[in-house]
């Protein structure tokens, strides 16, 4: 700050200076002119990176902590009871020419009303000069179900096994034992549908695969064919009663889900029966204490974190996303590492510099500008559609016409993304490369190393943490693109994940859930746009945490890395 | 007095060699040989024979082409690209340019010693036993023994026999030198190359890897490039001397020193130029 001091330049000019208007006093030779301006620029950069990650961390965090349920009354008489979410001053249009300020005076609140199967929205725009009066009553509650999103209102009745109670303030641990015997009922339920539902499923599947491959081997008419269909109904006769078994069982739970009902009634009075295996999770919003508050809020990032999205993704979790953008940016670097670092090997240590290889670095950092979105056509349209289709005529010719390989997957996502990353990578280790003395190198060929002993005993060790900050840039880069999985992989909702429990256990072929698509989803795609913004946020706390954790990871195996190899230890 | 380099390349200078008599003969016979970078010519027409199992030092003012003759000999010249050589260097008879040479057993044969130390960034123990590592030894009492006998060998031993797995870019300055001879003999060469090995270090430093030269006397062929004609005169039994790239005088140290035949080395050696 001290150039601060020396800033009239006019004093050069000043007449009847003739020493200075003679020699000229040249102010950058004096002073650190430009100081402020390059603090400046570093101080603008930071309070944009700042208010950017408070903006996120602060709408993330805030969204799963349960707010009040205002009852509201309009000045016509109607009621209507919500969450306030959001408040707002109303333009009118007359006040720009009268540009009074206390004119445009009038506000108005966004309710969240839930209740969508009842009055086909969520939210609700109220102007506050129609409200008559607020309260916040103790027994109204908020009500978290299955289908249709939240309901606010209060309990009515209890039906418990064709026993009859109106609902009371006594009967509230009554409910609380029977939800948790319903929640439990409802675990055992989708178990039963999807894993062993699933496997049948699955195994039948094979069946039928494997009569239609034998049936491309040797034809309808062979004998091995007459063979096979023999055994394999038999098998698929053993499949078919196992299933029914089990629908049976789920029958049966169903049954005696119907028999556990509540009554719920909204403010204005409509009634509407739900299951209460149907209920996520339910809490007298005005009339919680601390630490029942945080409980909500520590279940409901469990939920977020653990569970499986309902609702359009609206509602529920995004484990699968997690799970997907993980093992995504995990088969990218996979990929991305070796084979950047074994070509700018080649490029820096083999090929001869000339102009060639000028041309060639230059063209690889010009890819590294190419819109990703480029990256995600050739994507498709390489991998997918060529390899892809290819893979699928040789080796699984019994699934067309089903694509197996030839539409995206996480396999092809990874390798797009690769060669998104690969410019990163070989830039990175090509100065992570020049960066290690000449002098090691001599000293290592002069010892009569080889030069493929001295790169990989010398050279690789020296330049492995310069080469892990291009991976980590990699990742980061990675793991945070959109627009090209659109194309080749992700989508909205995968059934299942990449990695389960039905052999072979890796399924590489498999589309996938990823946040950063999730993020777009729900905020751009939903029928709620509304409902998604407060998801978006807490995505976007997800996807920059999951990221920052997997860089942190790197950097720690990188400090080691460094630490080994050098002075500190 | 000063000759500009004009002075030389337009006439031939004929090399004046004093008469030597080897007690073991020649181990490295360098044969009119020249070298250019591009199309700038570094050497003209060296020759020398370089005597088994004694010292001898290459003196010469800066740029005169010593480095480039002594990384010649092992070929770590290959690693510059552009380069073209003339004439022949023999090594044990051999001509180290045929196309049949294996330039790795060479350099094997051939330990350097750099002007900068240039410990690897691994520990001490490590950096002495690289030369056997890579030759596939893995026995663990081999290389712990090849390790303490070059590292007694170099006076290093007492220093640094409790921090062996060390880095040893922790060690001294003068330390690290004597750590690079130490692995330039690990793998026991018949030659040992130094170039200016004592420029960066301290006369304490300088004293003990003279010394250490006085000890390996024998054991090893060896070239020592240097700028300080006291170390020339205290450690070597010949030496060259060299001027823009050709070998002006060569000889026994004690004439060169005292009774040179050309007035330049004789100008130099008396330090009126250089
Ligand atoms: N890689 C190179 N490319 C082109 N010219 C080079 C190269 N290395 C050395 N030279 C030139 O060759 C000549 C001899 O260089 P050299 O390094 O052998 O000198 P030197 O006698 O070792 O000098 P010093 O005592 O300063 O180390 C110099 O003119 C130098 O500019
Ligand atoms: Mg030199």
């Amino acid at each position: 700050m001290n150039s601060l001091k020396l800033k009239p330049k006019q004093k050069q000019r000043s007449p009847g200076n003739v020493f200075s208007g003679s020699k000229g006093i040249n102010l950058a030779s004096k002073g650190e002119k430009y100081l402020w301006s390059m603090g400046g620029a570093l101080i603008i950069g930071l309070i944009m990176i700042a208010a950017f990650l408070l903006l996120i961390l602060v709408n993330g965090l805030k969204t799963f902590y349960p707010g009040p349920v205002h009852r509201v009354t309009l000045t016509d008489n109607r009621v209507i009871a919500g969450e306030p979410f959001r408040r707002e001053k109303i333009s009118q249009d007359q006040t720009l020419e009268t540009s009074r300020e206390d004119t445009c005076s009038a506000w108005r609140t966004l309710y969240k009303t839930g209740n969508f199967d009842l009055y086909n929205k969520d939210f609700r725009w109220v102007d506050e000069q129609d409200i008559k009066q607020i309260s916040e009553p103790k027994d109204i509650f908020y009500i978290e179900r299955t289908e249709w999103g939240p309901f606010i209102g209060y309990i009515h009745e209890l039906n418990l096994n064709h026993e009859t109670f109106f609902f009371s303030r006594e009967r509230l641990s009554q409910l609380k034992k029977e939800h948790k015997a319903a929640q439990a009922r409802r675990n055992i339920l989708k178990d039963l549908k999807k894993k062993e539902m699933g496997s049948i499923n699955h195994e039948l599947d094979n069946l039928r695969l494997s009569l239609k491959r034998v049936e491309l081997d040797h034809g309808k008419d062979s004998v091995r064919y007459k063979t096979t269909l023999d055994s394999l109904s038999a098998k698929r006769k053993k499949l078919e009663e196992n299933y029914g078994e089990i629908a049976d069982k789920i029958e049966i739970i169903i049954k005696k889900d119907a028999k556990y009902s509540v009554v719920l009634k909204d403010v204005s009075g409509i009634e509407k029966r739900v299951n209460i295996s149907d209920i996520i999770r339910f809490y007298p919003a005005n009339n919680l204490t601390l630490s029942q508050k945080t409980g909500i809020y520590i279940s409901r990032w469990i939920e977020f974190l653990t569970a499986e999205p309902r609702e359009a993704n609206i509602e529920g979790g995004v484990m699968p996303a997690i799970f997907g953008t993980f093992a995504m940016t995990l088969l990218m670097v996979i990929i991305v590492a070796p084979l950047g670092v074994m070509a700018s090997l080649y490029l820096k240590e083999y090929a001869k510099q000339g102009k060639l290889v000028s041309m060639v670095r230059i063209c690889v950092n010009n890819l590294a500008g190419v819109p990703s979105i480029v990256y995600g056509a050739f994507g498709l349209g390489f991998f997918a559609y060529c390899v892809g289709t290819t893979v699928d005529r040789i080796f699984f010719p019994e699934y067309l016409p089903n694509p197996v390989y030839g539409t995206g997957g996480i396999l092809w996502a990874a390798l797009t993304l690769a060669l998104l990353t690969l410019p990163v990578v070989i830039v990175a280790t090509e100065e992570a490369l020049a960066a290690v003395p000449q002098s090691l190198r001599e000293g290592s060929l002069a010892c009569g190393a080889s030069k493929w002993q001295t790169i990989k005993n010398i050279v690789l060790p020296n330049a492995l943490p310069g080469i892990m900050t291009g991976l980590i840039l990699a990742m980061a880069r990675g793991a945070g693109e959109v627009a090209p999985l659109m194309l080749v992989g992700v989508v909205k909702l995968a059934p299942d994940l990449p990695v389960d429990t039905i052999f072979p256990f890796i399924h590489p072929e498999r589309s996938f859930m990823h946040l950063g698509f999730h993020i777009f989803d729900v905020g751009f795609q939903s029928r709620n746009a509304e409902a998604g913004k407060p998801m978006v946020f807490v995505t976007t706390l997800l996807l920059i945490s999951l990221i920052g954790l997997m860089n942190a990871f790197a950097i720690h195996i990188r400090s080691r890395m460094k630490k080994k190899y050098s002075v500190g230890q | 007095m000063i000759i500009k380099p004009s002075d030389i390349e337009n006439k031939e200078i004929q090399t004046i060699y004093h008469p030597q008599k080897g007690e073991q003969g020649s181990v490295i016979d360098i044969d009119t040989f020249s070298l250019f970078y591009g199309k700038s010519q570094a050497l003209f027409d060296t020759t020398m024979d370089v005597e088994k199992g004694l010292v001898t030092a290459i003196i010469g003012p800066s740029g005169c082409g010593k480095s480039t003759l002594l990384k010649s000999l092992n070929r770590m010249n290959d690693l510059i690209d552009n380069i073209s050589i003339n004439g022949k260097i023999r090594f044990e008879g051999k001509n180290i340019f045929d196309r049949d040479t294996d330039v790795i057993n060479l350099r094997k044969q051939m330990g350097m010693v750099f002007q900068k130390p240039n410990p690897f960034p691994m520990s001490i123990a490590d950096n002495v036993t690289y030369p056997l590592k890579i030759d596939g030894i893995r026995g663990k009492n081999v290389l712990a023994e090849t390790c303490e006998r070059s590292l007694k060998r170099t006076a290093l031993w007492d220093e640094v026999k409790d921090r062996l797995n060390e880095s040893a870019l922790r060690l001294s300055g003068g330390q690290q030198q004597r750590l690079c001879i130490a692995r330039a003999i690990a793998a026991d060469p018949e030659v040992l190359l130094m170039d200016e090995p004592c420029s960066a270090l301290d006369p304490m430093a300088t004293i003990k890897i003279e010394d250490l030269i006085n000890e390996l006397k024998g054991k090893y062929t060896i070239i020592i490039v240097t700028h300080n004609m006291q170390q020339a005169a205290r450690v070597s039994n010949n030496t060259a001397f060299m001027y823009i790239g050709r070998i002006i005088e060569y000889g026994k140290t004690d004439i060169i020193f005292t009774k040179p035949k050309s007035m330049k080395t004789q100008d130099y050696v008396t330090g009126r130029f250089g």
